[in-house]
């Protein structure tokens, strides 16, 4: 298996090789070398998937986690080194599948999208990136090797965010979104390091051994301000894993970061990166559920919040990359609830499995809708519903293909969310009743915004367009297809044979009342949908003027952003930045800026008696041998 | 027999001559003839001392000899020199040469 570190090569190389020659290559070659190395990664990644889950990846009844590679990278002390590796478990296999397979539509897809833009080559150069570090994120054998590639990950997404760097609001928004993450990421950061001081460790295999056993032994029951050492801990890595994952209340960069190209928003911000918060958590699930119980409770609280906060914003946005944003967001939160109400080996572990399983799908149909909705912005040059209307008659493969996906998140069988929203809400259902009676009023609302949205863009709305809106060419009709075939089949995957929660297979089953329940939520709220906007009607904005101020409230994101800038304007600048920054400029600068003063000053009235002239050299030499000679006589 | 004594009051004479000469001329060739005169107080100084003191030895003398040939060699060298400032700077004045000034 030692090939699989090509994986992580062949997108560093081309990364590389892009990033330094790219420039002087036709754009079309270096987009067909991008892509044609992405394919190459996620042939090799079907051949690792393979060789893992059928030939060498199961013993007697478990799945073994296999380390081909794994090399002292930095080296402190005994017990402080750092890694690097690639390891090898059935989610991390499963998020190289699903990484690879979008990357490389994107790429396809991109090819189309982003023809004749300027900085093609920039573009694919920092894809590669993206995918490397993504790909190197998830096989992490130890949890800094895991934040080395979280922040490569971070930053790549910033600058593929601020691609448009000439336009004022996408730069604003990469900003923001690495802002945002950062700041959670040092939540990470200090989380990892209290977790490592005590269990001296970074590995995940050590740390999740033998039910964490080591985790718990090692903090042994410190406290800190009331709560459990080791919860402060994991709770501060999930802080990490929030800002990525944009929970609630560290979403707010999500929605601004669609300023990004359409591909980079269907890669990065819908299937792949902002994901790896889950991931995070699922790895070092064990963890989380034997040493910090509590911490995973309140996962599971905030998952199902925020899941229904950002279902509630979507259905009020005009702006259809906006509404996905948020209907990302929810999604996200859905898994994050069912790690959250998750518990641990066999068919207790359901909400684990549901959790990636919903991830894997996930991933298939929301970079579908986002390709689907970039064809669209491709065809009418605008990302707002009220310039599109009527678009089925023009777009008929991007409209299929969008009405699968809709299809698919909305959770109507046999598409493929059907089967992993099922599973989350049978997890619920059977742990935390709350939180299955939230995540079911927002699949309702998932379905209903989904299905505004797919009537607004292709049926009802705008009819008359000045140039006709066309379908558009293959490299961009050809990923929609493909996508849409893995949006209705995955879902027939028997995951709980692949994933669990212990490494052993277990057996999955639909739990009738669950699903015929969510069934019911999501055909409710399509056809509420298609009463209400597949034909032009003034039931909209009645609803609207009923529920003015939750409506306004949604408009604005319940204000949230303002909340956020208040925070750091108004309180944060003026109460900490300013006294620091005087601090900094008067005292730290000004204690360094007079003792250069004063060195300067005493320098430039020594300098005079460097002059040069060999005759006052002499004459100080005469003044002071006669000095020292008075001396002498006087005093010997 | 003239005193020692008065050897050394006519080079110290010299010495402090030669001393202010070279702190207070400005003209190179002055400054050297200055230097000539802080020179030549010092071997008046040795053949004195040599004479008063060491009658028997010549050391002192060879001292004098030797600072006599020293000297013609150095006014040669730093007449050349001068020569050369002089074609590169138009002037012989120490204070105008301050080209290697940093």
């Amino acid at each position: 298996m030692e090939y699989s570190i090509l994986i992580l090569i062949t997108p560093l190389f081309l990364f590389l090789f892009l990033g330094l020659v790219g420039g002087k290559l036709r754009p079309n070659i270096a987009g067909i070398i991008g892509t044609l190395g992405m394919g190459f990664c996620a042939v090799l990644a079907y051949s690792v998937a393979y060789q893992y889950f059928f030939v060498i990846g199961k013993t007697a009844d478990s799945w073994q986690s296999i380390m081909p590679i794994n090399f002292e990278w930095l080296r402190f002390t005994e017990l402080l080194h750092i890694d690097l590796g690639i390891l090898l478990d059935p989610i991390s296999v499963m998020m190289l599948v699903v990484i690879t397979t979008v990357s490389f539509m994107v790429h396809i897809y991109s090819l189309g999208y982003m023809h004749g833009e300027v900085g093609f080559q920039r573009y694919y150069a920092l894809l590669s990136l993206f995918s490397f570090s993504m790909l190197g994120l998830v096989v992490a054998t130890n949890i800094f090797q895991m934040y080395i590639f979280w922040e490569l990950v971070g930053v790549s997404s910033y600058s593929l965010i601020g691609f448009y760097y000439q336009k004022p609001s996408a730069v604003l928004a990469s900003k923001k979104a690495f802002i945002v993450t950062r700041f959670a990421d040092l939540g990470f950061l200090v989380g990892i390091l209290i977790l490592s001081y005590y269990t001296k460790t970074f590995d995940f295999a050590t740390l999740t051994a033998n039910n964490a056993e080591l985790v718990i032994s090692s903090f042994a029951g410190g406290t800190f301000m009331g709560m459990s050492l080791v919860s402060v801990a994991l709770a501060l890595i999930f802080m990490g894993g929030a800002g990525k994952s944009a929970m609630f209340p560290l979403h707010i960069w999500l929605p601004d970061a669609m300023e990004g190209p359409t591909p980079v928003s269907a890669l990065i911000h819908a299937a792949t990166m902002v994901v790896a918060g889950v991931f995070l958590v699922a790895r070092l699930f064990p963890v989380y559920f034997f040493a910090a119980p509590d911490v995973l409770t309140m996962i599971a609280y905030i998952g199902a919040f925020t899941a229904l906060f950002a279902a509630v914003i979507a259905i009020t946005q005009t702006d259809i990359k906006r509404v996905l944003a948020f209907s990302t967001i929810s999604q996200i939160a859905y898994m994050m609830a069912a790690l959250g109400v998750s518990k641990y080996g066999d068919h207790d572990g359901l909400g684990y499995m549901a959790s990636m399983f919903h991830l894997f799908t996930h991933a298939f149909f929301k970079a579908l809708l986002f390709l689907g909705a970039g064809s669209v912005i491709h065809a009418v040059h605008s990302n707002e519903m009220k310039d599109m209307g009527n678009l089925h008659k023009y777009m008929k493969i991007t409209s299929i293909t969008f009405l699968i996906a809709c299809l698919a998140i909305a959770g109507i069988p046999p598409f493929s969310g059907f089967f992993s929203k099922d599973e989350i809400l049978a997890a619920a259902f059977h742990n935390q009743p709350i939180i299955f009676w939230t995540l079911w009023i927002v699949a309702g609302l998932t379905a209903f915004y989904m299905f505004r949205l797919y009537f607004g863009i292709f049926f009802n709305g705008k009819r008359d367009y000045e140039h006709k809106p066309h379908e558009s060419g293959l490299p961009m009709a050809i990923p929609l297809m493909i996508l849409a075939v893995f949006s209705v089949f995955t879902g027939l995957i028997p995951f709980s044979e692949f994933i669990s929660s212990d490494n052993k297979p277990f057996e999955m089953h639909i739990d009738m009342v669950v699903a015929s329940l969510s069934v019911v939520a999501a055909i409710v709220g399509i056809v509420v949908a298609y009463t209400m906007y597949f034909k032009d009607s003034n039931k909209p904005a009645a609803v609207a003027a009923r529920l003015k101020g939750l409506y306004t409230a949604s408009l604005n994101k319940f204000y949230l952003d303002e909340v956020w800038m208040f925070i750091t304007k108004k309180v944060i600048f003026n109460c900490v930045s300013r006294p620091i920054a005087w601090f900094d400029r008067h005292v730290i600068d000004g204690t360094m800026d007079n003792i250069a003063n004063v060195t300067q000053k005493a320098s430039h009235r020594v300098r005079g008696l460097q002059s040069g002239q060999m005759q006052r050299y002499v004459a100080f030499l005469v003044a002071g041998t006669i000095l020292i000679a008075i001396l002498v006589l006087i005093f010997v | 027999m003239i005193k020692l004594e008065y050897y050394l009051i006519v080079s110290t004479l010299m010495f402090f001559i030669g001393i202010f000469g070279f702190i207070t001329r400005k003209s190179m060739i002055a400054i050297l003839i200055s230097l000539e005169l802080v020179l030549n107080a010092v071997e008046i100084n040795f053949a004195a001392f040599n004479r008063y003191l060491f009658p028997e030895q010549m050391e002192g003398m060879f001292f004098t000899i030797f600072g006599i040939a020293i000297t013609a060699a150095e006014t040669a060298v730093a007449l050349a020199i001068i020569i050369n400032a002089y074609r590169l700077i138009g002037d012989i004045n120490i204070n105008d040469a301050t080209k290697m000034k940093g």
